[in-house]
């Protein structure tokens, strides 16, 4: 076998002991986190596509069905309903959350004690958790007692003792406005790491030639910012179609069920109703949905990607 | 909802809200260490445990295992790193159900064991992408000097690389600690015993009224006590954690 690359070149000794050693001590220094990953990852990955071709309830008999469950599946109307609501939910907040974390990111992207004050400050919601941050929106979205419904009141927005969640649409645009709040910052984040590997000459060399501030974006930063915009986006779809903590808690999944979304319907199937192979099968079809984004995502931002990139 | 939570109960659920607690009372505080029926205080040093525990083995793991990858290349490493990596495009939120069969097996449900080594797993592999590329900016020549002074691979790690690459172990373990801290749905599933229940859950606890009827002022007083630790520790370490995320994801 030929070295493993990276490693040559008067790097390590060139005697066999030494390199022995040295590929010793790396099997052994991976091997801890790499047994955690086989165990409570590929170990349950298998079992599950094991449990999709079963009849499993949690307790009793396991009957093997072959592909019946993937057929129950996709016949399932509050599975269907599910992934409809699931896209839907996704295809409002993506270009949402990535318009503003870009806005963001180019505004707190000069350097100097205010920027990083604003960075810090946008990035503050990320750390408080999606579920805390739910009920502290539960909260201010109550009729009669929460201080946002109030000042909505006030203000003439609405009329009085709105309840925000017993209506599918102002229900789903409060989650959205709660998830922009929380997660916006870690977007900004990442777009602003992309915007600081930009090199600043190349901006200034477009402003030099007479572009305008937006020509410049449009043809210099953003195109050169698309490897980390299509992070982001892989990222923030993948987010979407995993949500479940702002359901559950804000909107119970109502009104009547119209908020449910894939995960949420994982957990009812599997949880509630104790029909584990057919959630395993829910979880088998989520898993191959995202896996397929991510790497359609990748694969278009990559394949549009302009050839004559230094 | 800082103020919300120091109301007196009737002033709480007032309409029209008061902007500030005309009558400032604890008493939504004393409910949630214990007068109401729960006992929250044994929640918040279950969501200590897991938090703490998640990022310490994360942190060890992802230090070990990214040095090892980043510099100790072995046959097969590039095979098993790629399958580190792969979890990134499976969240255990698709594996929740073989997950609770895996626990049940090993006799991990309803412990924070079980909910640690979950979510130590899923946080390996960001942290080992970002130690990998800690490991992987320190100059070569460090090492080698290290070496030369007769250090083992051991010690080169802990005397010379984590020095170097603290900002990485920084970010790394509050990464960790937030999620772990945070995490709702896991929590919710994999233990079914009060009082082994992780801080938000037993948010939707009080939430689902256990108290009697709903409680808006024991709840954002529960909000509180669940954010609060997080802000501290984001505003003291903000600096590392933002500048070493970003330093990181730049590379």
């Amino acid at each position: 076998m030929t070295p493993p690359t990276g490693l040559g070149r008067g790097a390590a000794p060139r005697r066999t002991p030494a390199r022995a050693g040295v590929r010793l001590a790396g099997a052994a220094l991976t091997a801890p986190a790499l047994a955690m990953i086989a165990v409570f990852f590929y170990v349950p990955l298998v079992t599950m596509l094991w449990m999709t071709l079963h009849d499993w309830p949690l307790l009793g008999e396991r009957r093997f069905v072959g592909l019946r469950n993937y057929r129950d599946a996709l016949d399932d109307v509050a599975f269907r309903n599910a992934v409809l609501f699931t896209f839907e939910y996704t295809l409002i907040s993506t270009p949402v959350l990535l318009v503003l974390a870009l806005a963001l990111a180019l505004l707190v992207r000069r350097s100097g004690h205010a920027a990083r004050f604003f960075q810090g400050l946008y990035f503050m919601p990320v750390v408080i958790g999606l579920a805390a941050g739910s009920f502290l929106w539960l909260f201010l979205f109550q009729s009669d007692i929460g201080p946002v419904s109030h000042l909505a009141d006030r203000l003439g927005l609405t009329s009085r003792n709105t309840d925000w969640f017993a209506d599918k649409t102002s229900a789903l645009l409060v989650v959205i406005a709660m998830v922009t709040w929380k997660v916006v910052g870690l977007q900004m984040l990442l777009l602003l790491a992309g915007l600081q590997a930009i090199p600043a000459e190349v901006e200034e060399a477009a402003r030099v030639d007479g572009a305008n501030k937006w020509q410049t974006l449009r043809h210099i930063t953003l195109p050169l910012l698309r490897p980390t915009l299509a992070l982001v986006l892989v990222f923030s779809v993948a987010g979407s179609l995993l949500a479940f903590d702002q359901f559950f808690i804000m909107t119970s999944g109502g009104p009547t069920n119209s908020t449910i979304t894939a995960v949420y319907e994982i957990y009812r199937t599997s949880f509630i109703q104790f029909k584990l192979g057919l959630g395993a099968t829910f979880s088998a079809l989520l898993m191959i949905v995202l896996v397929l984004v991510s790497a359609l995502q990748l694969y278009l931002l990559r394949s549009s990607e302009p050839g004559s990139e230094p | 909802m800082i103020t919300y939570s120091f109301k007196s109960p009737s002033e709480a659920v007032a309409a029209p809200p008061t902007l500030y607690p005309h009558d400032p009372s604890l008493e939504h505080y004393r409910a949630l260490a214990g007068n109401g029926g729960i006992d929250v205080l044994d929640n918040v040093r279950n969501s200590v445990v897991v938090s703490l525990g998640t990022t310490l083995a994360t942190l060890v793991l992802s230090i070990l295992a990214g040095y090892g990858f980043a510099r100790l290349r072995f046959p097969g490493s590039n095979v098993l790193f790629f399958a580190t990596l792969v979890t990134f495009m499976v969240p255990f939120q698709a594996l929740v159900t073989p997950l609770y069969l895996l626990l049940d097996e090993f006799g991990l449900l309803n412990s924070l064991l079980g909910l640690t080594l979950v979510y130590t797993t899923f946080q390996l592999p960001f942290g080992l992408f970002l130690m990998r590329n800690s490991f992987a900016a320190v100059p070569r020549s460090l090492e080698e000097a290290a070496r030369i002074d007769g250090c083992g691979h051991l010690q080169t790690l802990v005397r010379v690389m984590l020095p170097v690459a603290v900002p990485g172990v920084i970010a790394t373990g509050l990464l960790a600690y937030f999620t772990a801290w945070n995490e709702f749905f896991a929590a919710l599933i994999f233990v079914n015993e009060q009082e082994r229940f992780t801080l938000p859950v037993t948010l939707s606890v009080i939430a689902a009224g256990a108290l009697g009827s709903r409680n808006w002022g024991v709840l954002q007083a529960g909000v509180t006590v669940t954010i609060i630790p997080c802000v501290i520790i984001y505003v003291l370490l903000e600096k590392y954690y933002v500048g070493g995320l970003l330093s990181t994801l730049k590379k």
